[in-house]
């Protein structure tokens, strides 16, 4: 009874999926091994290092520490989600534009902090966007420029350059 | 992380049941932010989760100027960090809040969840200790409430019955002139405290004594601990520096602290001595401010 597959029915970047699934299968596992949605990082799987960062009904949550079972019935948005076809959003724009990517590895995970930050809080003050991305770690050391970088994108879209 | 099998029952009364006919087989998960980590070291191998996160009604907090605070189990601790009535009528537990962890885990996390974990590193426990708690507990056979302080028997133990669950935490209204604090050693802002003080304390604004205080540790032993030594030094007295120094030499003394790669033994003893002198202190002055 115990590796019993269970029902999962979840939206990711708006789809819908159904899928069976084992219940120790962690949320990271599923989007990554089961939905090939790689974008979101496997980083130090112990909710230390936030590369694993995804939305979850609009909240920052790190999908290492969530079981998949849990997100059922609920909205996913992962880093695959958040660009509009071609068009990148914002907050990547502003991240490529600023030069605030060194490897890329904790990239995804920081977007989608500094992503559930602007869906909460449109015009947030640095201090602000630095408890945001607080949880999530840059191996390189490059915080400033996220930060920076967040900031342009917030004031972009609330209209001005 | 082993196989275990798995139910998400939809209510309170449907959840009992459950962990009832399991016996002592089965583990309730909440937000699952603690006890994730210490299921993936195998520390913890459950052989069924009961997982309670979306039972919706356990979610709520409720405020009564005669009653006091009422908060379901289930309640995230982002909830209650952003909460207006929490703000003004008990800022101290958004403050402690504010530092629990990092956002991912705040959004996600259970009040309920972590006090049961029984870590006795955890924040909200020593903070809810000095606010004078109690917690509701409800099981087949119906409800119980006790201190939040007797709950804890050892490390990541706490006094709930197979088939038991918590469903409430009740915060009585602070005496007029009281104030508390809390505050931790962190290396960075949202770290687990290696070491921890919370304090209430409530002063007769007439003469100026101590007439309350209640003074918890964390992370300081196998349990939450809380320092009536460190409070008898103040009950009674017109608080000085001195004095504050002197409760904080009290909490320290009865300490024997296990050490980790956080800090030794003999420096948490001495950190405990510092935060328990500070916190006291913003206490104290929270107390005096409200005229």
């Amino acid at each position: 009874m115990n590796d019993e597959l269970k029902e999962l029915r979840f939206s990711v970047n708006g789809k819908p999926y159904e899928l069976k699934v084992k219940p120790k299968a962690l949320l990271l596992d599923v989007l990554r091994k089961e939905l090939k949605l790689t974008g979101t990082r496997t980083g130090c799987e112990v909710s230390a290092c936030g590369a694993c960062t995804v939305n979850l009904d609009g909240m920052a949550v790190r999908a290492c520490s969530i079981l998949a079972l849990q997100a059922n019935g609920r909205e996913v948005v992962t880093i695959e989600g958040v660009a509009d076809g071609d068009k990148l959003h914002p907050i990547q724009e502003a991240m490529v534009a600023h030069g605030a990517i060194e490897c890329g590895f904790c990239t995804s995970g920081m977007v989608m902090s500094a992503r559930a930050l602007l869906l909460e809080n449109p015009k947030p003050t640095r201090e602000d966007i630095r408890r945001a991305v607080q949880g999530n770690m840059c191996a390189d050391s490059g915080y400033v420029k996220y930060i920076e970088a967040v900031e342009i994108a917030a004031k972009k879209m609330q209209g001005g350059e | 992380m082993k196989d275990f099998g798995y139910a998400a029952p939809k209510n309170v009364g449907e959840a009992i049941s459950l962990l009832t006919e399991l016996g002592g087989h089965g583990k309730v998960i909440a937000g699952g932010q603690s006890m994730l980590v210490i299921m993936k070291q195998n520390m913890l191998a459950p052989e069924f989760l009961v997982d309670i996160k979306g039972i919706s009604e356990l979610d709520y907090i409720k405020y009564d100027k005669k009653k006091g605070l009422n908060i379901g189990a289930l309640t995230t601790h982002r909830t209650i960090e952003r909460s207006p009535v929490i703000k003004e009528t008990y800022p101290v537990l958004s403050e402690m809040e504010d530092n629990l962890a990092v956002v991912q885990t705040r959004n996600w996390g259970t009040i309920g969840g972590n006090l049961c974990h029984g870590d006795p590193a955890g924040d909200p426990t020593v903070v809810f200790i000095v606010l004078n708690a109690r917690l509701k507990i409800r099981g087949t056979a119906g409800e119980r409430e006790i201190d939040i302080e007797d709950f804890y028997k050892d490390y990541l133990e706490v006094d709930l019955n197979p088939g038991e669950l918590l469903v409430e935490i009740q915060v009585p209204p602070p005496p007029p002139h009281t104030g508390s604090a809390h505050n931790k050693l962190m290396v960075m802002k949202g770290d687990m405290g290696i070491v921890g003080a919370a304090a209430t304390i409530t002063v007769n604004p007439a003469d100026g004594t101590c007439t309350g205080a209640r003074i918890a540790l964390s992370n300081v032993a196998s349990t939450p601990w809380r320092s009536r030594a460190a409070e008898n030094v103040l009950i009674g007295k017109v608080i000085t520096g001195e004095l504050l120094a002197e409760a904080g030499r009290a909490a320290s003394a009865e300490l024997e602290p296990p050490a980790d790669v956080h800090g030794s033994s003999a420096y948490r003893k001495e950190m405990a001595e510092l935060f328990v002198r500070r916190t006291a202190e913003t206490a104290l002055k929270r107390a005096q401010a409200q005229g």
